[in-house]
């Protein structure tokens, strides 16, 4: 199945998926470096708008993630197509 | 645990059907240097090596789940609209006859995927030394794989891969330092 989505659905996508890169790579360099607090500082004001992207992408799209990371609307939205190979 | 979130890590788009390149991506999905193996080998081998390195080989090893649904969907989007026909015209045949379009843990050349693609000695430098050849292996293959398709879409998201490994083997060499001065400090303190 291929689902066809508004052009603002691949925008925040994308939003989302950059500040994510940042996290992975700032994780990565951290998880060998830890005593850079310069990067922490970074990884965590990173972190917190990452939180905002994903709620504000949450909130149009449905949630990111089960078991309780995020909230759903009824009827229960989890299940719901998109898949990340649909889009 | 692990936690799942409905998104790729980075976007999948083909730009046409083309189920001969697919065949050439499942070295990456069930092939002996492919995600699969990345995945489940820095994973396991996290149970014995030393605490410094085990967030590392945590989150690398978790990184390689979410390239490995990459390639996934790559397979998925390029044999999606095959047909039969086509399918056995790109020496799928044989996958056709036993899997329709479904995916399946094998490599390019139709060898499901086996345990005896990973290592793991026990020795921290020898079990990072592996994982630094396995990153190494997996460039060099999204090399081959970027090479060998003409779908500027589908090159973009191989690229990305092909630089991931390049970060990845690159800590894991940092890790293999970190390693060897605690060995140091053994040795003459
Ligand atoms: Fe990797």
């Amino acid at each position: 199945m291929s689902h066809v989505l508004d052009e603002a659905y691949y925008k925040q996508l994308h939003d989302l998926q950059a500040v994510d890169f940042v996290l992975v790579e700032l994780n990565l360099y951290l998880d060998t470096h830890p005593g850079d607090e310069a990067a922490i500082a970074q990884y965590n004001q990173f972190a917190e708008l990452r939180k905002r992207i994903a709620e504000q992408f949450e909130s149009q799209y449905g949630p990111l993630m089960n078991f309780g990371h995020s909230l759903s609307r009824a009827p229960w939205q989890w299940k719901e197509a998109p898949w990340p190979w649909q889009v | 645990m692990w936690a799942y979130e409905k998104k790729l890590q980075y976007p999948v788009r083909v730009s046409k059907c083309d189920p001969l390149m697919a065949k050439f991506l499942m070295e990456q999905y069930g092939g002996a240097d492919g995600e699969l193996a990345a995945a489940l080998r820095y994973l396991n081998q996290r149970y014995t090596i030393p605490d410094k390195v085990v967030g590392l080989l945590t989150d690398i090893g978790t990184e390689e789940f979410a390239h490995l649904e990459m390639i996934a969907t790559m397979v998925y989007k390029l044999t999606k609209d095959a047909t039969p026909a086509q399918m056995k015209a790109a020496g799928l045949g044989d996958h056709y006859a036993a899997h329709d379009s479904a995916l399946f843990y094998t490599n390019a050349a139709g060898v499901p995927w086996t345990a005896s693609y990973i290592a793991a000695k026990g020795d921290p430098i020898a079990d990072l030394y592996e994982d630094i050849a396995a990153e190494e292996k997996a460039r060099a293959t999204y090399q081959w794989l970027i090479d060998m398709t003409d779908d500027v879409d589908l090159q973009d998201s191989l690229k990305y891969l092909r630089e991931r490994e390049i970060v990845h083997s690159l800590r894991f060499r940092e890790a293999v330092e970190i390693l060897k001065d605690k060995q140091d400090q053994r040795i003459y303190f």
